[in-house]
C-alpha cells in the first residue's frame, strides 16, 4: 500500500508510450481522449464557476492551470488547431504562435480591440461542429507574445456541439446576468475571458467593458461595500474594549454575537427597506 | 511491508461519536473545523451553520490504566451569522473555516474563529456563583445580619461565550487560516492571496512589520501574492501558520506545492522566501515543521485522477495533525478512512471512522486499499472508495493519544488503548 512517490498527474497515461507502434498509437489516442475530456471538463467547470454566487478562487486557479497545461501540451504535439483560415486573413499569426499561458490573457498591446478565439477544433473533432460565428472568432495580433486566447463565449461554443456526450442546456450557460442574453453581439460587449472570471472575484459589478485601462487603474481598489459605507457614514469602530482577558465583569457586553461592522450598513438598508415597505404597502 | 497492516488490530479504538445518526444531514450541521485546546481538555468543533460546540473532557474518567476519554458538551454558541455583501450581491457564508485556541492565561478560555471574511475572538467563561443579598431587610422587616449581605451563592454551572473582538473588513478573498503567535499578542490570518498580521487588541487595523505603516482596512499585508494583472494568477495561498516558538517566523503554503518560510525581521513584505520546499504534487495542505506531508499525500488517490477531478474531489483539502510529541502524524482520507504515520518506523495504518466498524472500547481493524483484484478480509478496492465520505478535519490531543476527527456531520473521538494485554 505504501506506494512510491509518484506524482499524480492528470496526464498519467501518456507516460507509458511504448516502442511498439500499434500499442503506442492506441495508448496515445486514449491519452489524447482523456486529455480532451479533461480540457472539456475544465472549461465547463470554469464557465460554471463564473456563474456561481461566490466562486472559489483556489479552485478556479487550479482548473485554469489545468487548462493551460493541456493547451501547452496540445500546442507542442501539434494537435491544437485553430481554424483561423476560415475567418481571418493570412496575415495573422500562424498557429504555432499559440502559447498556453495566453489562455488567461487578453491582448493589451494591440491597438485593435482584443480579439479572441473560440475553442474550435481539436484533434478528432468534427469540422462541422465548429462554430461558424464570425463575430466571435478572430485572430489576435500581437507583438512579442502570442495573444490567442480562449474565448469567453465558450458557452456558445459548447451549445453548438456535443463533446464526449456532454450535453448542456442553454440555461446552464446563459445564466450569467452580465452576459448579453442571446445573440451574437460581440461587438457591443467584450467576451468574457478567464481573466475576467478572476477579475470578478474582486469586483463583481460588470468589469466586462472594454475599459481595461480604467479597470486596471482601479483594480487594487477594494470597493467592498463596507468601505463605501464607512466613507459615507463615518468610520464605525468597534466598541473600545480593554485587554481581553481579566477584569471584565460578569455580563457580556454583547447580547448577541454579530458582526460589528454590520450595524452601520444595516441601518441604511433598514431605512431603505422601511421606505420600500411604505411604498409597496406591505 | 506494513507491520500494522498485518496485525489483526491496531492500538486505536473508538471512544465516542457525536452528532446525529440520520442519513439526512442538514447542510448547517456539517462539521468544518475541529481543534483541541492547548491542554486537550477542551475540544471545539465548528460547522457550516456558523455554530461552535465545545466539548470538555470529564476528569473523573481519567483514571489509569485505561483512560477512557469522555467528552461531553460544554458550550454551544453561534459564532458567525450569514452576511450579505450588498455591493457585490454576494452572500458571505457563516461556515466556520478555522478555530484556534489561545493559550490559557486565567480561568477563562479564549478562541479565535473565522468564516470566509471575519475573525472573532471569543471568551468562554464559567459562572457557578451568583451574588445574593442585596436587600438589607428580610421579608418580614428584620434587618439582615451584615455577614449575609452581598454574598456569592453557588448556582448551577453556566458556561458563557461572549465575543470580545471582531476583526473584519481585512480580507477580500476567502480566509483559509488563522494562527496565533507564540508572543500571544499577535496572530495572522491568510486568505487566497494575502496574509495579514493582527494585534489581538486592535480590530480596526492589521499590521505590517513597520508598525508606523499600520493602516486600516485591507492592508498592508505581510504577504501579498496578488499579481497586478489578475489574469496572470496561477497560484493561491493554501495555508499559513506561525512557527510554534519563534515569534518572527511564519510559513505559508501555495497551491503549487511550495512552502515559504518567512522571517518578519527581514523585510516588511515577505515575498522573498528564505527557504523553499517543493512537494511533488499540488500540496493542498502544508505542515509547518516538516517535509512529511510529502509522504502523506503521495499515498492518497494513487489512481483515478480524472474521476476525482470530475466530481470535484480533487479540490478537497484534507487537514493533517501532529501527535503531541511529533512522532506521528495523522490525516483523513476518503471512505471515512484516516491514516496514521509513524515517523520513526515509517509505518502507517489505515483505519475507518464508522460506528459500525467497532464498538467503543474495541480496537479497530486496519484496512488496506488494494489496487489488485484479490480481496482479503478488511481490504477494499480503490475503485470502491466512497468519495462522498471524507475525513477533512482532524485534531490530535496535545498530550494524550486521543484523536478527534470529523466525518460529514459526526465527530469521532478515538483513543489509544493502554496496557490492554
Amino acid at each position: 500500500m505504501f506506494s512510491k512517490g509518484t506524482k499524480r498527474k492528470f496526464s498519467d497515461g501518456g507516460e507509458d508510450l511504448s516502442e511498439d507502434g500499434l500499442l503506442g498509437a492506441r495508448v496515445a489516442s486514449s491519452y489524447s481522449l482523456q486529455r480532451q475530456s479533461l480540457l472539456d471538463m475544465s472549461l465547463i467547470k470554469l464557465q460554471l464557476c463564473h456563474m456561481l454566487v461566490e466562486p472559489n478562487l483556489c479552485r478556479s486557479v487550479l482548473i485554469a492551470n489545468t487548462v493551460r497545461q493541456i493547451q501547452e501540451e496540445m500546442t507542442h504535439d501539434g494537435s491544437w488547431h485553430v481554424v483561423t483560415e476560415a475567418f481571418c486573413g493570412a496575415s495573422h499569426s500562424p498557429s504555432e504562435r499559440l502559447v498556453a499561458t495566453e489562455v488567461l490573457c487578453r491582448s493589451r498591446e494591440t491597438d485593435a480591440e482584443p480579439k479572441l478565439f473560440s475553442v474550435i477544433s481539436y484533434e478528432g473533432c468534427h469540422e462541422e461542429e465548429v462554430v461558424a460565428d464570425e463575430t466571435l472568432c478572430s485572430v489576435s495580433v500581437s507583438g512579442t507574445d502570442s495573444n490567442v486566447c480562449l474565448a469567453g463565449r465558450m458557452g456558445r461554443v459548447w451549445e453548438k456541439r456535443e463533446l464526449n456526450g456532454i450535453e448542456r442546456g442553454e440555461e446552464a450557460l446563459s445564466g450569467d446576468d452580465e452576459e448579453i442574453d442571446n445573440e451574437d453581439e460581440a461587438s457591443t460587449e467584450a467576451p468574457k475571458t478567464i481573466g475576467q472570471v478572476f477579475g470578478t472575484f474582486e469586483i463583481k459589478n460588470g468589469s466586462t467593458g472594454p475599459d481595461s485601462a480604467l479597470e486596471e487603474l482601479f483594480s487594487d481598489v477594494d470597493t467592498s461595500y463596507y468601505d463605501l459605507d464607512t466613507m459615507l457614514t463615518g468610520i464605525q469602530s468597534t466598541p473600545k474594549m480593554g485587554p481581553y482577558d481579566l477584569l471584565d465583569g460578569l455580563a457580556p457586553s454583547h447580547s448577541s454575537p454579530s458582526v460589528v461592522a454590520a450595524p452601520t450598513c444595516r441601518s441604511d438598508l433598514n431605512e431603505l427597506d422601511h421606505i420600500m415597505e411604505i411604498i409597496v404597502g406591505s | 511491508m506494513d507491520g500494522h497492516g498485518d496485525a489483526a488490530q491496531s492500538r486505536w479504538c473508538l471512544s465516542q461519536v457525536k452528532g446525529a445518526v440520520d442519513d439526512d444531514v442538514a447542510e448547517a450541521d456539517i462539521i468544518s473545523a475541529v481543534e483541541f485546546n492547548h491542554s486537550g481538555e477542551l475540544l471545539a468543533t465548528g460547522d457550516r451553520g456558523g455554530r461552535i460546540v465545545i466539548f470538555q473532557q470529564e476528569p473523573e474518567n481519567k483514571s489509569p490504566p485505561v483512560c477512557r476519554a469522555e467528552y461531553s458538551v460544554y458550550s454551544t454558541f453561534q459564532s458567525h451569522e450569514p452576511e450579505f455583501d450588498y455591493l457585490k450581491s454576494l452572500e458571505i457564508e457563516e461556515k466556520i473555516n478555522k478555530i484556534r485556541w489561545l493559550p490559557q492565561k486565567n480561568a477563562a478560555h479564549f478562541l479565535l474563529s473565522t468564516n470566509d471574511k471575519t475573525i472573532k475572538l471569543w471568551k468562554i467563561s464559567e459562572r457557578d456563583k451568583r451574588p445574593e443579598g442585596y436587600n438589607l431587610k428580610e421579608e418580614d422587616g428584620r434587618f439582615r445580619h451584615p455577614s449575609s449581605l452581598t454574598s456569592l451563592r453557588p448556582m448551577d454551572l453556566m458556561v458563557e461565550a461572549s465575543p470580545r473582538r471582531v476583526y473584519a473588513n481585512a480580507h477580500t478573498y476567502h480566509i483559509n487560516s488563522i494562527s496565533v503567535n507564540s508572543d500571544n499578542e499577535t496572530y495572522l490570518s491568510a486568505d487566497d492571496l494575502r496574509v495579514n498580521l493582527w494585534h489581538l487588541d486592535y480590530t480596526d487595523r492589521s499590521f505590517s512589520i513597520l508598525s508606523s505603516n499600520a493602516a486600516s482596512y485591507c492592508g498592508p499585508h505581510i504577504v501579498d501574492i496578488k499579481p497586478t494583472n489578475m489574469e496572470e494568477l496561477t497560484e493561491v495561498i493554501t495555508a499559513s501558520e506561525f512557527h510554534p516558538l519563534q515569534c518572527n517566523t511564519f510559513v505559508y503554503g501555495s497551491s503549487k506545492g511550495s512552502v515559504r518560510l518567512c522571517d518578519m525581521r527581514a523585510s516588511a513584505l515577505c515575498d522573498q522566501h528564505s527557504k523553499h520546499v517543493k512537494f511533488s504534487h499540488s500540496g493542498r495542505y502544508m505542515m509547518t515543521r516538516d517535509y512529511l506531508t510529502l509522504k502523506i499525500w503521495d499515498l492518497h488517490m494513487e489512481s483515478q485522477p480524472v474521476e476525482t477531478f470530475q466530481n470535484d474531489c480533487i479540490f478537497d483539502k484534507f487537514e493533517c495533525c501532529w501527535k503531541g510529541d511529533d512522532s506521528e502524524v495523522m490525516s483523513g482520507s476518503y471512505n471515512n478512512f484516516f491514516r496514521l504515520f509513524e515517523r520513526e518506523g515509517q509505518q502507517d495504518v489505515t483505519l475507518e471512522a464508522s460506528w459500525e466498524s467497532g464498538s467503543p472500547g474495541c480496537p479497530l481493524k486496519p484496512w488496506r486499499v488494494s489496487t489488485g483484484s484479490r480481496r482479503k478480509r478488511n481490504e477494499i478496492g480503490v475503485d470502491c472508495l466512497d468519495f462522498s465520505r471524507k475525513v477533512l478535519y482532524t485534531s490530535w490531543h496535545p498530550q494524550e493519544n486521543i484523536l478527534a476527527l470529523a466525518t460529514v456531520n459526526n465527530l469521532y473521538i478515538f483513543q489509544e488503548k493502554l496496557d490492554e494485554f
